[in-house]
């Protein structure tokens, strides 16, 4: 942990803006978020130049980490390092010493240059994003630290290319919990944002089920099977001081409330399956729903005020919401005879469910006027548990298009769809976690 | 913190069992619950809607407590000194109760099968019984642990309803985890809904 926090410490502290050009004018008009259209903006990533000129694992790798998280959120096309005009490690890396001519000659729209230096045994990086077609500098870091804290200083400045872009920080140092059987167990694993670096979490080797991330993704939320039924555990990303809810017969699908530190869950103590509020020590309190049937799945708008949740109350499961200050739930979804999994957008305009149709279930997008309901998976099987990454701009999903249920991504707009890991046996449930820092 | 929550609760149990036992006396006939037709039939006169459904759980739930009373000692006593053999123990265990698609509705065979059930386990009044509920895999897994609940429920409910204690009977759902044939077929489904009995 010391060591840990110092590393830490070094990154932050000399993680240093240098040269901001154009300070009085937002450059958030790069990327249009909001435009379904998408049009992928071409993005020049040259191998990362060492002050001696020499080639340099670190660099090419640091680059290529670069490329690869970046082509990750589909809002560029990066370009083929065979077609640049310029050699590795010339060109220069600050606006003075480029001939955007060279780059723009190539269609890219946007360059990124990194000056990589180890010393010491710590690695220094300059790293600087540029609109190639002004030739001006949009944003400039340096990063310093141990060499496996490569990726960490990457993911960071990429998000201050996603943030210098689009408005909105990235989610490159998210994380997915899913759950996988591999072990010949369901238990809960824990991914990077892409898919890399995948641990198990949980070891109850028993059902497990249902992850969900705390507002600071600190803690996880789930259900397991592990005491004989299905309780209700939360437990911390770190440390042991696990929480268990034991209610008479349900403790599911456990949501935690944003802004608030608290969650919800679905108990049947009361005989009739309803959502309560469950206080992060444990205590179930007052119900959020009260309706006979079932009533499941809460899914909280990001600030916290309203609650999407599932319920048979029409004769089918459907999405309904309702206002946590009290009122009545009103129906979202009107269209098909089972939509369940409803999963609110951080940006709090969009509500994702799955929808079972023929022998499908496919993944939708609804306002939360409950109009204009979009299908974003279509003749792949089984499309479920869609999760929004933090930003909103992606949705991680399982799917059994390939065969095994396996995870997948896609934009919001159900473009750039690609599987993010394999693991042995099936994986489902994926929950995309809070952005876990600020740049 | 778990104690004093518990005391009130007990307490509001108790109090609860005392009031509906004196108001189940007159309200309830004496072999069942006023929401059942039985006898063999051409028709299923079974609830299968889900109006039904609900009331047909409110009316097993107010006559629970005199059927538990008055019936367990009178099956109890001529019984108590047969044995359980592995036989009826499997035949009890083996014979699942089948539900349709998103439905905790008890059709009219799973009815007569719950029957048989209830008779077994009057005959063996020291045992308990665990009841499974399942579902197959085509819904979403959230949804189908509350519809397996309630399946189970439905079971239990029908039984204690038919005289069998309600402390020898407790209910889990298993939702889609555990289905008994996993081939993605109808036939498949159809096995994997069901509510199933396992001896304590």
């Amino acid at each position: 942990m010391p060591i840990h926090r110092a590393i830490c410490i070094v990154c932050i502290a000399i993680a240093a803006l240098f040269l901001v050009p154009n300070t009085g004018r937002a450059a958030y008009d790069y990327v249009d978020i909001s435009n379904p259209s998408l049009q992928k903006i071409p993005l020049a990533v040259p191998v990362f130049h060492t002050p001696s000129g020499r080639p340099l694992q670190v660099a090419e790798d640091a680059a290529d980490d670069l490329a690869r998280n970046l082509d990750f959120t589909g809002y560029f096309q990066i370009l083929d390092r065979h077609r640049f005009l310029v050699g590795p490690n010339q060109g220069g890396v600050a606006a003075g010493e480029i001939a955007f001519k060279d780059w723009t000659r190539i269609g890219a729209e946007l360059l990124v240059t990194g000056l990589v230096r180890v010393e010491e045994g710590l690695i220094e990086m300059e790293l600087r994003l540029f609109d190639a077609v002004k030739g001006e500098q949009l944003v400039g870091k340096r990063y310093k630290g141990w060499p496996r804290d490569r990726q960490k200083m990457i993911r960071r400045f990429c998000n201050e290319i996603i943030h210098s872009l689009t408005g909105e920080w990235g989610y490159f140092d998210s994380r997915v919990a899913f759950i996988s059987n591999g072990s010949g167990n369901k238990e809960i694993y824990i991914s990077d944002f892409d898919g890399e670096d995948a641990k198990r979490f949980t070891h109850h080797n028993s059902i497990t089920l249902f992850p969900a991330w705390s507002s600071d993704a600190r803690k996880i939320a789930y259900t397991s099977y592990a005491r004989g039924g299905p309780d209700l555990f939360i437990r911390p990303l770190t440390g042991r001081e696990i929480v268990v809810v034991s209610k008479e017969r349900l403790n599911t699908t456990p949501a935690w409330i944003p802004g608030k530190n608290g969650l919800a869950a679905t108990f049947s103590f009361t005989g009739d399956q309803e959502i309560h509020l469950v206080s992060p020590g444990g205590n179930v309190t007052q119900n959020l729903t009260d309706h006979r049937g079932i009533d499941t799945s809460p899914a909280f708008s990001p600030d916290g005020a309203s609650m999407a949740f599932v319920s048979d109350r029409s004769g089918s499961p459907q999405v309904y919401i309702r206002d946590m200050g009290g009122g009545q739930a009103r129906r979202l979804t009107f269209q098909g005879r089972y939509n369940t999994q409803p999963s609110w957008s951080p940006r709090g305009d969009l509500i994702a469910y799955s929808s079972m149709e023929g022998g499908e279930i496919n993944i939708y997008v609804i306002d939360t006027a409950g109009r204009r309901p979009r299908r974003l998976t279509q003749g792949a099987g089984r499309n479920e548990s869609p999760d929004w990454s933090p930003d909103g701009s992606m949705i991680v999903f399982s799917s059994t298009r390939e065969g095994s249920s396996r995870i997948y991504v896609m934009t919001a707009y159900g473009t750039d769809q690609r599987r993010l890991l394999t693991l042995p046996g099936e994986q489902t449930s994926p929950k995309w976690s809070p952005r876990l820092s600020r740049n | 913190m778990r104690k004093a929550l518990c005391i009130p609760m007990a307490l509001a149990v108790i109090s609860l069992v005392f009031f509906s036992a004196s108001c189940a006396k007159k309200a309830v006939t004496p072999e069942r619950g006023p929401a059942y037709e039985e006898g063999p039939g051409p028709e299923d006169t079974g609830i299968t809607g889900r109006t039904g459904r609900y009331e047909y759980e409110e009316d097993a739930y107010r006559s629970t407590v005199e059927d538990e009373g008055f019936r367990e000692g009178t099956y109890g006593d001529k019984a108590t000194q047969r044995e359980l053999t592995a036989a009826t123990r499997n035949e009890f265990e083996n014979e699942d109760i089948y539900f349709a698609f998103d439905s905790a509705a008890l059709s009219r065979t799973a009815q007569e099968k719950l029957r048989e059930k209830a008779r077994w386990m009057k005959q063996y009044p020291t045992v308990s019984a665990v009841i499974e509920g399942h579902c197959d895999e085509r819904g979403t897994s959230e949804y189908n642990l509350a519809l397996g609940d309630r399946r189970a429920e439905s079971v239990k409910t029908y039984m204690i309803n038919l005289g069998v204690s309600r402390s020898r009977l407790v209910t889990i759902s298993y939702g889609e985890e555990r289905p008994i044939d996993p081939r993605p077929t109808e036939d498949a489904w159809a096995r994997n809904r069901r509510a199933h009995f396992v001896i304590e």
